[in-house]
C-alpha cells in the first residue's frame, strides 16, 4: 500500500547540505498502525511529509497504493492527499474563525461532495469523536484535547486510506493524550492505516508496529 | 467555484483595518485617473454623434495676400458676412446657415418680466435642423431670402421661463430691438458641449438667449459680438461698409446628405473662390478648409495639452498606489501563508488557491472602483465649482463608471499578482507543526 525505496531528501542553504532521508526504505501494508519512532532531526516528520505529499523528494520511489507518486502534478497530488491522506498534527491546526461544523467540512468541500453529503459524513465523524453537541462553537471554546478529537475528524471525513500523525499527542496531558491514542486504536481497528510519528515510546509500543528513523534511514524495532 | 468565492469573500474583510487602506490605496489612485480621463473623455465627446461627420465647418482664405491669416498658413476661422451669405444661398448642401453673436434690450410687455440685454444668435433657419436642436414649443423658421427676414424669434427655455413663465408663448410677441418680434418657437433643454458651433468665448461658455433671422442682423445694424478680424485698412465708416468688407465675423457649417458629397462640396467651395477671384477677391491661393465636428474640435485644440499632462501625472499617482497596494496585499497574504498550507494539505490545489486569491483581488478592486468613484464625484463637484462653465457636463456616465471599475479591478489583480505568487509558492510543510 505504502511503499518507499531508496528514497532521498535533501535540504540546501547555500552553505549546508543536510541529507534528511538516505536511501530511506519502508513498506506499509493495509490497516497498520506504525509508530515511528527516533531522535530529534533524525528524519521521522521528513518521512510524513513525504508520504504525506507534503513534500517532494530528491531521489528514489515512492508509491501510495500502487501509484508511482514521483512525477505527479500539483493537481493530481492534491487530489490524491484529498482523497487517500488524512493528517494530524501536533498543533491541531485548525481554523480559528470557522466552527467545529465548519473546519471538518474543509477536505469535503475541495472533494466535491454535495451538501447533503457533506453534512451526513461531518456529524458521522464528529460523532465518532464525541463532539457532535458542539459542532457550532469555536476551536478556541474547547479544551486541547478536543481540538485535537476535532483534528482527528476532519482527517477522517473523507474516509482515508492512510492516517498520517505528527506527535498527535504532544501537545496534550496524559490523560488526553490515552484518550486520543484510544481513538486512533479504534480507528484502526475499523481498518485504516496509520502512520504516527512520536517521541512517546509508551505511546508507540501501542502501535502494531515499530519502526526507528536514525540519520534518514529507517530500522525495524 | 462557489466555495472559492464564499472564500475569497471571507477573506477579504478577515482583516478589516488592512483592507480598508489597500481599499483607500486604490480607490485614490482611481479616482485621480478618473477625474483627469473624464475632463478629457467628456471635452473630446462628440455633440452630434449621430451626423458629425457630415456637418462641416467651412474656412475660405480672404486673407491679405501678403501674409496668412494664422501661421504658417491658415485661412481665418470665420468667414465674412457676403460669403456667408452667398454660401447660405447657393443651396449647395442639405443645410447651411451662418451665424454671429449680438445682443440687444428685449422689453418684455409684462409688467413682471424686467427688461434685460439679451445675447443673441443671428442664425440662418437651417442652423436648428442642421445642429439637432431641440424644441419645446414650435420650431424654427425657414431660411430667408435676402431682404426677406421676418421678425420672428426662437427662445431658450430659461428666457421663455422668465418672461412668458415657462408657457407655451408660441404666436406671443416680444418687444426687443426697437421692433415686435413674434416667438415661433422655445428651445428645450439644449447645452451642446463643447460648443462646438461657436467656441469664440470658449468651448464650453454657455448658448446664447435668443436666436433671431440671420437677415436682421443687417437690417437692424445689430453690433458684432464675437471675434472680428480684418485685414484691410478702408473700410469706411458705414455699417454696409463692414457688411461688404473682408472682416470675418461668421461662424459658416454646413451638412452634406451623404459622406460621399464632401468631396462634392469641396469643389463646389472651390468654384466659389474661384469666381469670386474672378471678381477681384482671394488674391492668395485657394486654401480652403473642410472639417468635420470631431476634427474641429481637435483643429481647435478643445482639449488641451494640460490636461494630457495631468492624465499622465494621475497615471503615474496611480503607479505609486499600486506599488503601495501590492505592499498592502502581501502583508494580508502573509497573515494567511498558514490557513493556505493547511488548505493545501488538506486537498486544495494551487490553482484552487489562485483563483481564491484572484477573487479576493477582484473583489478589493470593485471596492476600490466604488470609493474611487465616490473621490472622483467629490473631485469633479470641486472643478465644477471652480469652472462653472464646466458642470453643464462634467458627470459620471455609463462609460466613465465602466472606466474606474475596470481601472480598478486591474490595478488590483496587477498589484496582487506578485503576493499571490509568493502565496502559491508557500512550502506546506514548513507552516504546519
Amino acid at each position: 500500500m505504502l511503499k518507499m525505496t531508496d528514497v532521498k531528501k535533501v535540504f540546501r542553504t547555500d552553505l549546508v547540505e543536510t541529507h534528511a532521508l538516505k536511501d530511506f526504505n519502508l513498506q506499509v501494508g493495509e490497516g497498520d498502525f506504525v509508530a515511528v519512532t527516533g531522535p530529534s532531526g533524525s528524519g521521522k516528520t521528513t518521512f510524513l511529509n513525504i508520504a504525506g505529499l507534503l513534500e517532494t523528494f530528491d531521489g528514489g520511489t515512492y508509491e501510495l497504493d500502487g501509484q508511482d507518486v514521483s512525477n505527479l502534478n500539483d493537481k493530481h497530488r492534491s487530489q490524491l492527499r484529498n482523497e487517500k491522506i488524512g493528517f494530524i498534527f501536533q498543533g491541531f491546526n485548525l481554523i480559528p474563525d470557522l466552527n467545529l461544523f465548519d473546519n471538518v467540512d474543509v477536505p469535503l468541500r475541495y472533494r466535491g461532495f454535495n451538501s447533503a453529503e457533506r453534512k451526513k459524513r461531518i456529524e458521522n465523524s464528529l460523532e465518532m469523536v464525541g463532539l457532535a453537541q458542539r459542532m457550532k462553537h469555536l476551536p478556541s471554546q474547547l479544551s486541547g484535547g478536543q481540538q485535537q478529537r476535532v483534528a482527528i475528524a476532519r482527517a477522517l471525513a473523507g474516509e482515508p486510506r492512510f492516517l498520517l500523525a505528527d506527535e498527535p499527542t504532544g501537545n496534550l496531558d496524559t490523560k488526553m493524550a490515552n484518550s486520543v491514542m484510544e481513538l486512533l486504536k479504534t480507528i484502526n481497528d475499523a481498518g485504516t492505516t496509520i502512520i504516527m510519528v512520536t517521541h512517546d515510546a509508551d505511546l508507540a509500543k501501542q502501535a502494531r508496529r515499530n519502526i526507528y528513523v536514525r540519520d534518514g534511514q529507517v530500522s525495524e524495532l | 467555484m462557489n466555495y472559492t468565492f464564499e472564500l475569497a469573500y471571507k477573506n477579504t474583510f478577515k482583516q478589516a483595518n488592512l483592507t480598508a487602506l489597500i481599499v483607500l490605496t486604490i480607490s485614490l489612485g482611481i479616482a485621480a485617473c478618473v477625474i483627469t480621463y473624464a475632463l478629457i473623455y467628456l471635452m473630446s465627446a462628440d455633440p452630434l454623434p449621430t451626423k458629425s461627420a457630415r456637418v462641416l465647418h467651412v474656412q475660405l482664405d480672404n486673407w491679405d495676400p501678403n501674409k496668412a491669416a494664422i501661421e504658417p498658413n491658415l485661412p481665418p476661422e470665420q468667414v465674412t458676412w457676403q460669403d456667408a451669405t452667398n454660401i447660405v444661398a447657393a443651396k449647395q448642401a442639405k443645410y447651411q446657415a451662418a451665424s454671429a453673436i449680438t445682443w440687444g434690450m428685449v422689453t418684455p410687455t409684462d409688467k413682471n418680466a424686467a427688461p434685460f440685454l439679451g445675447v443673441m444668435r443671428a442664425t440662418h433657419g437651417e442652423f436648428f435642423p442642421m445642429f439637432n436642436v431641440p424644441f419645446l414649443y414650435g420650431q424654427g423658421w425657414q431660411n430667408a431670402e435676402p431682404n426677406e427676414a421676418k421678425y420672428v424669434t426662437v427662445l431658450t427655455k430659461e428666457v421663455n421661463e422668465r418672461v412668458f413663465s415657462g408657457e407655451n408663448s408660441i404666436g406671443k410677441t416680444l418687444p426687443m430691438l426697437g421692433k415686435i418680434f413674434t416667438v415661433v418657437g422655445v428651445l428645450d433643454d439644449w447645452h451642446p458641449s463643447p460648443k462646438f458651433y461657436d467656441m469664440v468665448y470658449g468651448a464650453f461658455s454657455k448658448p446664447e438667449d435668443l436666436y433671431i433671422p440671420f437677415q436682421i442682423k443687417a437690417e437692424l445694424e445689430l453690433p458684432h459680438g464675437g471675434i472680428t478680424n480684418c485685414w484691410e485698412t478702408n473700410l469706411g465708416d458705414s455699417y454696409q461698409g463692414f457688411l461688404n468688407s473682408e472682416c470675418t465675423n461668421f461662424e459658416l457649417w454646413v451638412e452634406v446628405d451623404e459622406l460621399t458629397h464632401f468631396s462634392d462640396y469641396e469643389f463646389y467651395l472651390n468654384s466659389y473662390v474661384q469666381q469670386q477671384k474672378q471678381l477681384g477677391r482671394f488674391a492668395r491661393p485657394i486654401n480652403n478648409i473642410l472639417l468635420d465636428i470631431n476634427q474641429w474640435l481637435s483643429y481647435k485644440r478643445v482639449v488641451s495639452k494640460d490636461i494630457y499632462v495631468f492624465f499622465s501625472l494621475a497615471l503615474l499617482f496611480l503607479f505609486v498606489c499600486l506599488f503601495n497596494a501590492a505592499s498592502l496585499i502581501s502583508t494580508k497574504f502573509t497573515a494567511s501563508t498558514h490557513e493556505v498550507a493547511l488548505r493545501r494539505a488538506l486537498g486544495a490545489n494551487q490553482q484552487n488557491i489562485f483563483l481564491q486569491s484572484m477573487i479576493e483581488a477582484m473583489i478589493l478592486g470593485v471596492l476600490g472602483g466604488v470609493f474611487g468613484l465616490i473621490f472622483s464625484l467629490f473631485g469633479l463637484q470641486g472643478i465644477s465649482y471652480l469652472y462653472p462653465n464646466f458642470s453643464t457636463f462634467l458627470t459620471l456616465d455609463l462609460t466613465l463608471i465602466s472606466f474606474a471599475f475596470g481601472l480598478s479591478i486591474l490595478s488590483s489583480l496587477i498589484s496582487a499578482l506578485g503576493p499571490i505568487w509568493f502565496l502559491n509558492r508557500t512550502p506546506i510543510a514548513k507552516h504546519l507543526t
